[in-house]
């Protein structure tokens, strides 16, 4: 190499450096850059022989530094590390680890969302005498060396479509996707087909898209990284992360800030070092497989090595998923399980699997994604049931699985076929009795043999009730519409404004009318005030009756986040519950449906391990039933930030416990109230074909200070109201708060699976 | 005829506006922290969505409503004599000076010295190929027009009629549609002037450009 090129790799690894570390490594780093300023002064004038061996020696001591600094590297330098320009991208990889490839749908900024890039690649090696080219389809999102086009990598909600798009290609062509994770968060606009509801739409394909997935994670931003990081195995780079949120996100939540304030460096270092975000985190909690090792200080393009040994980490997860549900694989299923308890003993290259799934194969690799995921985050909350309870909800679900296959597929048929033909004697005693009774009962009638028979009494006082306009004999006509719970704040004498009142005119309402016999809607414009979600379960979902299940299932503090346990039992103690997520099962009208509803008083309805865990057995509880699946959500700020990656990781296992429920034939109906932001949006709430928002209610990603901080586009006010919801095509419809337990009814009838009991 | 000098020197003499906040209905009045002399603004924030500067807050029936500046201003006098006490509806609180912009001073002016000739309905409107070509031609200023003149096309759902203008004699001094753009019913279309008191409303809105402070 000449030494011009020498000095310049070396003068990249000095900034490098001191960008990573600059304010706080400040000796370190002057130091070296002192002695390398010397180098460069001495240089022009070395003969050959000692610039041999200046040049070995400065190598020696960027490496001896960078060493050290390894050892010292805290959350947030990986933050800063996985953020640099020089940092290795998609590009890189795709140059480096495989053979050929054709990337789609992109010149540079020429593309629908540079952000996202989709390639063609093979793999190709040698086996034996034989070359054998394997096609894969990447999909990852590319931070091009801080092109300012690539946006950093944060896909917009049409740069996620297109990574659908191609996984569903890649689902057809039965080849393996390989996904590259390198997003600081996905980018919150609202257009379609929004972020929030594209992120979900990615979730709830990849559950069950029918060919390997391999993730690969070097930049985890929460919802952004889950669109491609749903995966049969998910591998993370060694100085990678993988967050809930950005740690300035949290500093900025923690610190309470207003929008263009900005949090201190020392407040962001601590919550970095909080959420743990890091690849050893990670890997203890078991939401990553495998860390990928990276030099020191991180991959930058020119560590040759390390594409080595991502190329070798990529094919064995490869093969290794596929040979775990392919039938016939023999003694490579056993070469590749030693291999990974005895590192280097036979690379993976040299073991062939063909990536070609069967019918049969596909099904067992969903099977075991699905279970994959339920297996996780089973430490971040704390199962309070008694050990019989345990042992009920352990027995409980064969019995309904026993019940269900006797009620709905046993007797189903004999008892189908009785009722067709039930149906079809009384068609005819019916043609008969029109044919034949009543044109001689008619003939009787003229002939005045028999008399005609006077409208009962019944009859007429339906009659007489339909047609009466008021009833002055029994006073007042009053229609008992009473509610059953009627908010606290109707006990106020007070008189309320509506926020409307400028614009629509509104006039005050006295607040005993408008929060009990008004429920809370403005009678001039119908703006709904917030009601307690006490008046929805007892005025909609007939809690009284309703039995709730795993109420003692409780949210905890799994990170040690400072001062969450004081703020976790303050919440416990105010609403009375253990977690935000309440789940019952209960009727409405005469269908039994099971209920999950997410509840704002408690910790703003965030979704953390215990939420998730709850809607997962509510949803297998509906599944296992044959009933209807609704989840009301009373309000939801987003996921539960304090427990990081437990929480995060909620929104592919939701989803894929919401996948397997429609599935198998349901019905799951989302009913939005409030605020609905973020994660579970983002996921498990919209993936839902039918979703429904009471009116005045927000919908959205990201609220408008985290729009304006990101996006740097200032948002319209009502930028996230139900109204420009439904005109985005996000959501199905908006129902008036007085009319929800009807439609909710009709929904019931109309919408929704062939597996529902009362089909 | 309407002397345009004196209007001018008019505005000039009271460059202000001054609104009057009276209670929007009954209620005990708190005034906000302000006094004679503060600055206040209007609603501002590019979806106006940002109110204006408290005033004061007016309870009634435990309802504590806030009352805002509509407008940028300063604040002359306060009632404080009020304060703490229950008031009728239309009770004067207070008093703001809202001094003119120089957008405010050239309406003001072009308002009193134009006859505005107003849409008839909601409609795309277009001059007719003749009045068209010549407003091209030569400038807005070239064409006079006078009562029953046919000057515009009425366009809406694929019907063209012709549209006559009536009002007084002049000349076109300003157009306030574009074409292909819908106008609404009783939006102004067209500025008529005087030939006579052309240059004098030029000269006027000119002097007022350069030479108008308040923003």
């Amino acid at each position: 190499m000449d030494s011009d090129k020498r000095v310049q790799v070396l003068k990249d690894r000095l900034t490098y450096i001191e960008d990573i570390f600059g304010a706080k490594r400040v000796e370190t780093v002057e130091l070296l850059g002192a002695k390398f300023g010397e180098f460069l002064d001495r240089l022009p004038v070395m003969d050959h022989s000692v610039r041999v061996r200046e040049f070995k020696q400065i190598e020696d001591l960027f490496a001896f530094v960078e060493r050290k600094l390894e050892t010292e590297l805290t959350p947030m330098d990986r933050v800063r590390i996985v953020r640099h320009p020089q940092r290795i991208c998609l590009k890189d990889i795709l140059e480096n680890v495989y053979d050929n490839y054709t990337e789609i749908g992109g010149r540079g900024e020429f593309n629908i969302d540079p952000s996202m890039l989709i390639a063609r690649a093979n793999i190709t090696r040698r086996v034996g005498k034989k070359v054998i080219n394997q096609p894969v389809m990447v999909i990852g999102q590319e931070k091009g060396h801080g092109e300012g086009f690539r946006n950093g990598g944060s896909a917009k909600p049409w740069g996620n479509a297109k990574a659908l798009h191609y996984m569903k290609v890649a689902e057809t062509e039965n080849i393996p996707i390989h996904t590259y994770v390198s997003t600081p968060g996905s980018f919150p606009i609202e257009d379609y087909p929004g972020a929030a509801q594209q992120i979900a739409r990615n979730l709830y394909e990849m559950a069950t898209l029918r060919v390997p997935i391999i993730a690969v994670f070097s930049e985890g931003g929460s919802g952004g990284a889950e669109a491609v990081g749903l995966a049969d195995r998910r591998l993370m780079f060694s100085h990678g992360y993988y967050s809930v949120i950005s740690p300035e996100g949290a500093a900025a939540i923690e610190g309470r800030l207003r929008t263009g304030q900005r949090a201190t460096p020392e407040l962001v270092e601590k919550c970095a070092a909080q959420l743990g975000i890091t690849a050893e985190d990670n890997l203890r909690n078991g939401y990553i497989d495998r860390i990928i090792q990276e030099p020191s200080l991180g991959a930058r393009p020119e560590h040759y090595d390390f594409y080595k040994d991502l190329r070798r980490e990529v094919v064995q997860a490869t093969n290794e998923v596929v040979s775990s549900v392919k039938s016939m694989k023999l003694f490579r299923a056993m070469a590749l399980k030693n291999r990974r308890r005895r590192k280097g003993s036979l690379d993976p290259e040299s073991i062939y699997v063909r990536w070609h799934l069967s019918n049969k194969a596909r099904g067992r690799l969903l099977e075991k994604r699905f279970q994959h995921f339920r297996e996780m985050s089973h430490h971040a909350y704390e199962d309070g049931r008694s050990f019989w309870d345990r042992v009920k909800s352990g027995m409980e679900p064969l019995g309904w699985t026993i019940h269900s296959w006797f009620s709905y597929g046993l007797l189903r048929r004999p008892r189908k076929h009785m009722e067709d033909f039930m149906e079809e004697m009384r068609a005819e005693a019916h043609l008969v009795r029109e044919k034949v009774v009543r044109p001689v009962r008619g003939t009787l009638q003229r002939m005045k043999v028999v008399r005609k028979k006077p409208s009962s009494r019944i009859q007429e006082r339906a009659r007489e009730e339909l047609t009466r306009l008021s009833c002055p004999e029994e006073g007042a006509c009053i229609i008992d519409d009473s509610w059953l719970w009627m908010s606290p704040r109707s006990q106020e004498d007070k008189a309320v404004s509506c926020p409307n009142a400028r614009t629509h005119g509104c006039q005050d309402l006295w607040a005993p009318d408008l929060f009990a016999e008004f429920a809370g809607v403005c009678t001039t414009c119908g703006h709904h005030f917030p009601m307690e979600y006490e008046w929805y379960f007892y005025n909609i979902f007939n809690y009284v009756e309703a039995t709730e299940f795993n109420a003692d299932i409780e949210s905890r503090n799994p990170l040690g986040y400072e001062g969450f346990e004081l703020k976790l039992d303050q919440a416990k103690k105010r609403t009375g519950r253990k977690s935000s997520c309440v789940t019952f099962e209960t009727t409405i009208d005469d269908i039994k449906v099971v209920v999950a509803s997410l509840i704002a008083p408690f910790r703003g309805g965030t979704v953390g391990a215990a939420e998730g865990e709850k809607f997962i057995l509510a949803a297998e509880r509906a599944r296992k039933k044959h009933y209807p699946f609704i989840a009301y959500v009373h309000g939801t700020a987003g996921i539960r930030i304090q427990e990081g990656v437990n929480g995060v990781i909620q929104m592919p296992r939701c989803t894929l416990a919401v996948r397997r429920y429609i599935d198998a034939g349901g019905l799951y109906l989302v009913l939005y109230d409030t605020n609905s932001y973020a994660g579970p949006v983002a996921s498990f709430l919209g993936c839902s074909p039918y979703q429904f928002a009471v009116r005045s209610s927000n919908i959205g990603f990201a609220g408008p200070g985290v729009i304006a901080e990101t996006t740097g586009m200032e948002v319209p006010p009502k930028y996230h109201k139900a109204d420009q919801a439904l005109s985005r095509g996000h959501i199905q419809g908006i129902w008036d708060r007085g009319e929800i337990r009807k439609n909710l009814y009709q929904a019931l009838l109309t919408m929704g699976g062939r597996n529902l009991y009362y089909r | 005829m309407l002397n345009i000098k004196e209007l001018l020197e008019d505005i000039k003499a009271n460059p202000y506006k001054e609104i009057v906040i009276k209670s929007p209905h009954t209620g005990a009045v708190e005034f906000a922290d302000i006094k004679p002399g503060d600055k206040v603004r209007g609603r501002s924030g590019s979806y106006s969505e940002k109110p204006g500067t408290l005033l004061a807050n007016l309870t009634r029936e435990k309802n504590r409503k806030p009352i805002n500046a509509p407008e940028k201003g300063e604040v002359v006098n306060i009632r404080t004599e009020l304060e703490g006490k229950f008031v009728e509806a239309g009770e004067e609180l207070l008093t703001i000076r809202h001094f003119l912009t120089r957008k405010e001073v050239i309406e003001l002016i072009l308002k009193k010295a134009l006859h505005l000739f107003r849409a008839p309905e909601r409609a795309k409107y277009y001059f007719i190929p003749e009045v068209d070509q010549k407003l091209k031609v030569s400038g807005k200023r070239s064409v006079k027009v006078q009562d029953g003149m046919e000057m515009l096309i009425v366009s809406r759902m694929k019907r063209e009629t012709p549209l006559a203008y009536s009002g007084p004699e002049g000349i076109i001094y300003s157009v306030y549609f574009t074409r292909g753009d819908n106008v609404d019913a009783g939006e102004p279309l067209l500025g008529i002037c005087p030939e006579d008191q052309l240059t004098t409303i030029q000269d006027v809105v000119a002097k007022v450009q350069s030479e108008w402070d308040e923003e």
